[in-house]
């Protein structure tokens, strides 16, 4: 603990930090994705995690590999992809928004049963 | 003698015509050439007798001639069906007795027919039941009797119900197939018994003598009866189910409902004798290894002849009566082949039976086609709407007069030398058995006698028109038959058929002749005293043995203990049963899988809710306890 | 290019021509010149292979090919033919031809229902002429899956009901059959899946044990067995008239020909070890089938469960394993094919005429329709085992060749089985004396019309061979009985 602290207070973030922070970040999206009842909450969630496993790809290249850049190029990737799949979902949503007039999961049963 | 197949190829070529023609041709024109085809066969089979005949070797012995066969189908090695035809005394004299009265028929079924929707449909079938009868008594083996004997059955069949329109002659045609069926059911078991024990079908090699042959079976028993009792049992119930013996009689008084030639031709004089044939073709058979079925087939037949004869007594439908009488008739010819032995003196019986199957063939179709003229004058069956016919039909009546006197065994009438011959037979082989037919002799003269006065004595009853004489084609049957059956009985019938093919001389017991012809004698004036005016005797007799009276013409209810059968066990306890079972067990099963399947699938479906938050909490969970796994195990 | 390949190559080429056509006529005109082109074909393979056995050739199999298809499982193309397979071609080929023409006014959709029919008679053709387990089953499959669309849309009555109970039992039983298959196919040991090679081999008893029901029911499903027969009152009730003579005719009698090539001939042993469990469910069929036809009211159903009777009989007499009674069930299946489908096809024109099927609500049709009424009967006599027409010949031949088994058990069971003989002729009796005789029920009836062209095409065709059949069975009794010979020797082993 005291090295963590000492650490902190000396300016140098340590790694456990971030990965707390992204740990929350990802269970948080999680459970959102989960419990929420909305499309915009789930797709907000399902951000929140890709955001999370970002920050790990940054943070895992630094600390242990800071003469490589893999893990940034797949930082980048990540948000791309995630800009794409927000934008298709978006679309889909407010599709869905134009057809029943709401945005939640459970009334999409149209095609069970 | 290859012509002789001409004999069979000739009615089924006249059938397979007249069948594929139907109604195009005018109706005489089929008419005509079935008779046509039919009189070439009869002169055919006339001269096929004379040939055979007067072709006996030197000792005077008639061989078997086999002049034609073909294989037609092969079960085994040993066992295989032929398809041929057999020359011996009894299917000589067969080939006689068919063809002429299927003649008589065709020539009165011009006249009796004409107006009939449907003639051509008629000579077709005629044509199809000539074929399968004389293919039947022509059989070189037991199988092919089996076939032809099933061709009769629905020749038969069809002509019952010729008239399908009205329902009486469907269902009498349906009795009558199923209940010969039925008999015939035993006739194939007895058949599949006696073949798989002798490897054999053919005639020639049963009737041999040969021990050999039935050396298997000798030993073979079931249920402590030998085999061969078994078989021949068997075998006799098919014929008994074609000759109508009790039980199995009752649809030949239904099958009146048929055209009245028809009646006269296949349950009077041909198909009806088929089982009496059978009998006759395998007597060796039964003689040598079976002789307790033979006894057997003897109390049958006196037994069916005695209730046949009484119920004859109370009929009042005249075609009914001689139906009944045909039965009991049949009944004689089936004591005498049972008390029969093998053999010059011993075989009297077996001759005899053959002799009044002949003599019988010919009154009784007289009587039928007599009986014919008389419906087609009064458009009537039943006796009450009849009587004091004499004057107005003449040749109907004498014709009438000579049959009926055949049959009651008055001399010089042919019926008496045949019945005559079986009674000093069945003497021979027990007085009891013999008084037993003496008295039906008698009971038969009294019933024919009664229908006699009935339609042409008695109070003349007011017609819608006058009854008038029939046509010229009806009358020439009538006399010709009537002819035939008084000089038919001078035959020297011994010297023909005996069952070992040598001659036997015929001698007269003059004691049974003089016995018999004074209880027929008894017998008509006891028919004339009570029917020839109108008396009250009947009457009273009818009240005194009421109950006897009641059962008689309700024919003994045997009708309705078949109805009971059929209707109440087979229909409503096996089939119905049977039925619901198939629905509402079986296939209730099969569709209680289909149910099972979907109520599991229905409480399964849960899992596959298509809700993805589901899944991931799902995902989640297992994630999590993997790694737990992974970590702590 | 193998002469048998072109009985599968023809249906296909005419789902090719039928697919370009246009109208109604040019529909039925493939369908007919293409049946017409079997049924010839068939007629010239009889005539080849009676050619080649009188030769002198004895192999088991006659034209036969094999092609590899697909190396790493061993599975073959092969096809082949003996006696049996040659009849069972000729009656496939009769049945397919009249079948078209007994839907000559098929509506709606023509040219869909022609469509489904080629593709099910490919399955048909292909089965027979196969000796390879594999492709056999693959044709079965092929024949079985079109059925449900055939019944299911051109059907009547309860017609999903049906064809998914239909489809339903008869996969049932082709899983139990693939499981068995696959089994005979390692436990022999053999390099293919060729019969001729498994047969060489012996499988192990403990695996017949239960290779052999599992094989012996999948067939048996499609050839009726008690009390696997429901889907055949339902099925035949629902289906189009072509579609049932198709299925009574042959296609129920892919059970019989599978039971006997693959069940009997492959595992003998077993086969003689557990016949004794079938030949009791096969007895109860026949007399079963029969008693419940009696109270039937509806035609298709009495045809379905006289169908039930019939079957059984086949599958009866296939275990009573001895040459006569196979020979009797061969000719039973021929039989049986040519008088059920005459039977439906007659059913499906009077049902065209009087829009009912309950013999409660007809009467007196012989008047009004004399052709198919004559026809009638003559396809009940048939039924009812009337010499000189074909059902006579086959229950003789199963009768007789059931008696020559000595013991106490299979007498009684061909007594039994016998005994069917009587309650057939009261079924048939009732019916036609039902329909056809006594008065016309319905004044509507009057009024109907005779069988046109091409139904007296389909029925007179069926006749013939019906007669034909009966009344000179000996050359084609022959052919089976030494194709059979094999077979038989083989269970003797």
């Amino acid at each position: 603990m005291g090295d963590l602290f000492t650490n902190f207070f000396s300016g140098i973030i340590p790694m456990e930090a971030y990965i707390a922070v992204s740990l929350v970040m990802f269970f948080s999206g999680i459970y959102g994705f989960i419990s929420r009842k909305s499309l915009l909450m789930i797709l907000i969630s399902i951000e929140l995690i890709l955001n999370s496993i970002d920050i790990n790809f940054a943070v895992f290249n630094r600390y242990l590999y800071p003469e490589q850049m893999e893990g940034f190029f797949f930082a980048l990737f990540t948000i791309a992809i995630s800009a794409c799949e927000t934008a298709v979902a978006i679309a889909i949503v407010i599709n869905i928004y134009r057809n029943l007039n709401n945005v939640e999961v459970d009334s999409l049963n149209q095609l069970k049963e | 003698m290859q012509y002789t197949s001409l004999i069979l190829i000739l009615p089924l070529l006249s059938f397979i015509i007249l069948g594929l023609v139907d109604s195009k041709w005018e109706p005489k024109v089929a008419g005509t050439i079935g008779t046509a085809v039919l009189g070439i066969v009869t002169l055919l089979s006339y001269y096929t007798a004379w040939m055979y005949f007067s072709s006996a070797d030197i000792s005077g012995v008639y061989q078997r001639i086999i002049p034609f066969q073909l294989e037609w189908l092969r079960f085994t090695e040993h066992l295989h069906i032929e398809l041929g035809i057999l020359l011996d005394p009894i299917s000589v004299l067969m080939l006689v007795v068919i063809s002429t009265v299927s003649m008589m028929v065709h020539i009165y079924s011009l006249g009796y027919m004409k107006s009939e929707k449907g003639f051509e449909r008629y000579y077709a079938f005629l044509s199809l039941f000539t074929f399968s009868m004389l293919g039947l008594v022509v059989a070189t083996n037991i199988f092919q009797m089996y076939i032809f004997w099933e061709l009769v059955g629905v020749s038969s069949y069809l002509l019952i119900g010729f008239y399908y329109t009205k329902p009486e002659a469907v269902a009498a045609s349906k009795k009558a197939f199923i209940v010969t069926r039925f008999a015939d059911l035993f006739f194939l078991i007895g058949i599949l018994f006696l073949s798989f024990y002798t490897k054999t079908f053919d005639f020639g090699i049963l009737t041999s003598g040969d021990a050999t042959v039935f050396a298997s079976a000798a030993g073979a028993s079931f249920m402590g009866i030998s085999l061969m009792n078994w078989a021949m049992a068997l075998i006799f119930i098919g014929g008994a189910g074609k000759s109508a013996m009790f039980p199995l009689h009752i649809w030949l008084p239904d099958a009146m409902e048929g055209p009245t030639p028809v009646s006269a031709l296949i349950h009077a004089a041909t198909m009806v004798v088929a089982g009496v044939y059978l009998v006759a073709r395998l007597f060796p058979v039964y003689d040598l290894y079976a002789p307790d079925v033979l006894h057997g087939i003897a109390y049958v037949g006196a037994f069916t002849s005695l209730f046949a004869a009484v119920i004859a007594c109370v009929q009042t439908d005249i075609k009914r009566v001689l139906a009944f009488s045909t039965i009991s008739q049949i009944g004689f010819m089936m004591v005498g082949l049972g008390v029969s032995g093998m053999g010059g003196h011993h075989g009297l019986g077996y001759m005899a039976s053959m002799f009044h199957l002949f003599t019988h063939a010919m009154f009784k179709a007289l009587l039928f086609l007599g009986a014919g003229s008389i419906i087609h004058a009064v458009h009537s069956n039943e006796m009450n709407n009849m009587g004091g016919l004499r004057k107005y039909m003449p040749v109907t009546h004498i014709t009438f007069l000579i049959a009926c006197l055949s049959i009651a065994g008055i001399p010089p009438f042919s019926g008496f030398f045949s019945k005559d011959e079986i009674l000093s037979a069945t003497f021979e082989f027990s007085p009891y058995l013999g008084a037993t037919m003496s008295l039906i002799a008698g009971l038969t003269a009294f019933y024919m006698f009664r229908l006699y006065y009935g339609i042409f004595w008695g109070k003349e009853n007011k017609q819608h028109h006058t009854p008038h004489e029939s046509p010229f084609s009806m009358l020439l049957p009538l006399v010709f038959l009537a002819v035939v059956t008084l000089f038919v009985g001078f035959i020297p019938f011994g010297e023909f058929v005996t069952n070992d093919g040598a001659p036997y001389e015929i001698h007269l017991n003059r004691t049974v002749a003089v016995i018999s012809v004074v209880i027929a004698v008894v017998s008509i004036l006891l028919a004339t005293v009570m029917y020839r005016k109108e008396s009250t005797i009947p009457a009273k007799l009818g009240t005194t043995f009421a109950g006897l009276h009641k059962a008689a013409s309700h024919r003994f209810y045997i009708d309705e203990v078949y109805m009971f059968i059929t209707k109440k066990i087979i229909f409503k306890n096996i089939s119905t049963p049977i039925a619901w079972f198939d629905r509402h067990v079986i296939d209730a099963t099969m569709n209680g899988f289909a149910e099972v399947t979907q109520w599991t699938s229905v409480r399964i479906k849960g899992f596959q809710s298509g809700r993805v938050q589901q899944y991931a909490y799902v995902i989640l969970l297992g994630a999590i306890m993997i790694a737990a796994l992974v970590i702590f195990v | 290019m193998n002469f048998l390949s072109i009985f599968v190559l023809v249906p296909l080429l005419m789902m090719i021509a039928l697919f370009f056509a246009k109208n109604r006529g040019q529909i039925n005109f493939i369908a007919a010149t293409g049946a017409t082109i079997l049924l010839i074909l068939s007629g010239i393979l009889t005539y080849l292979y009676l050619t080649e056995r009188a030769a002198g050739n004895m192999a088991e199999m006659l034209f036969t090919a094999d092609t590899v298809w697909y190396a790493p499982f061993n599975i073959h193309y092969s096809v082949g033919v003996d006696g049996v397979s040659v009849a069972m071609l000729a009656l496939t080929s009769i049945i397919v031809f009249t079948g078209v023409f007994a839907s000559w006014r098929i509506d709606p959709l023509p040219k869909e229902f022609f469509l489904w029919y080629c593709l099910l008679s490919i399955g048909v053709y292909g089965f027979f002429i196969s000796i390879d387990l594999f492709t056999m089953f693959m044709y079965y499959e092929i024949a079985l899956i079109p059925m449900y669309l055939l019944i299911g849309i051109w059907g009547t009555g309860k017609k999903e009901y049906a064809a998914m109970k239909l489809t339903l039992m008869l996969m049932g039983g082709s899983a139990l059959l693939l499981g068995g298959i696959l089994g005979i196919y390692y436990f022999s040991g053999a390099e293919s899946m060729n019969i001729l090679d498994i047969a060489q081999k012996t499988i192990p008893l403990s695996a017949q044990y239960y290779l052999f029901p599992l094989t012996f029911m999948g067939f048996g499903v499609l050839g009726a067995l008690f009390p696997f027969h429901t889907w055949s009152p339902d099925g035949h009730a629902s289906a189009p008239t072509a579609v049932s003579m198709l299925h009574a005719g042959v296609l129920m009698k892919l059970g019989g020909y599978g039971a006997f090539r693959v069940a009997m001939y492959l595992m003998p042993e077993a086969a003689h070890e557990m016949a004794w469990i079938f030949l009791i469910l096969t007895g109860i069929s026949v007399i079963y089938g029969a008693f419940s036809a009696v109270v039937q009211t509806d035609l298709k159903y009495i045809n379905a469960y006289s169908s039930v009777s019939h079957c059984g009989l086949v599958l009866f007499a296939i275990l009573m394993m001895n040459e006569t009674a196979m020979t009797g069930a061969v000719l039973q299946m021929l039989s049986h094919g040519l008088m059920t489908a005459l039977f439906f096809a007659l059913i499906g024109m009077i049902y065209g005429r009087t829009h009912t099927r309950l013999i409660t609500q007809m009467g007196g049709l012989m008047k009004v329709l004399p052709f198919l009424g004559v026809s009638y009967v003559i396809a009940g006599l048939a039924s009812l085992g009337l010499p000189g027409l074909s059902g006579f010949v086959a229950e003789m031949t199963i009768f007789v060749g059931s008696f020559q088994e000595t013991d106490m058990f299979h007498r009684v069971l061909t007594i039994v089985a016998a005994s069917s003989i009587v309650i057939t002729a009261v079924y048939i009796l009732r019916v036609v004396g039902k329909i056809l005789y006594g008065k016309i029920q319905d004044p509507h009836h009057e009024e109907l019309t005779d069988a046109t062209w091409w139904e007296r095409i389909s029925v007179v065709t069926l006749i013939i061979a019906i007669v034909a059949l009966g009344s000179l069975p000996l050359w084609i009794s022959n052919m089976i009985h030494d194709s059979l010979i094999p077979v038989v020797n083989n269970l003797m082993r």
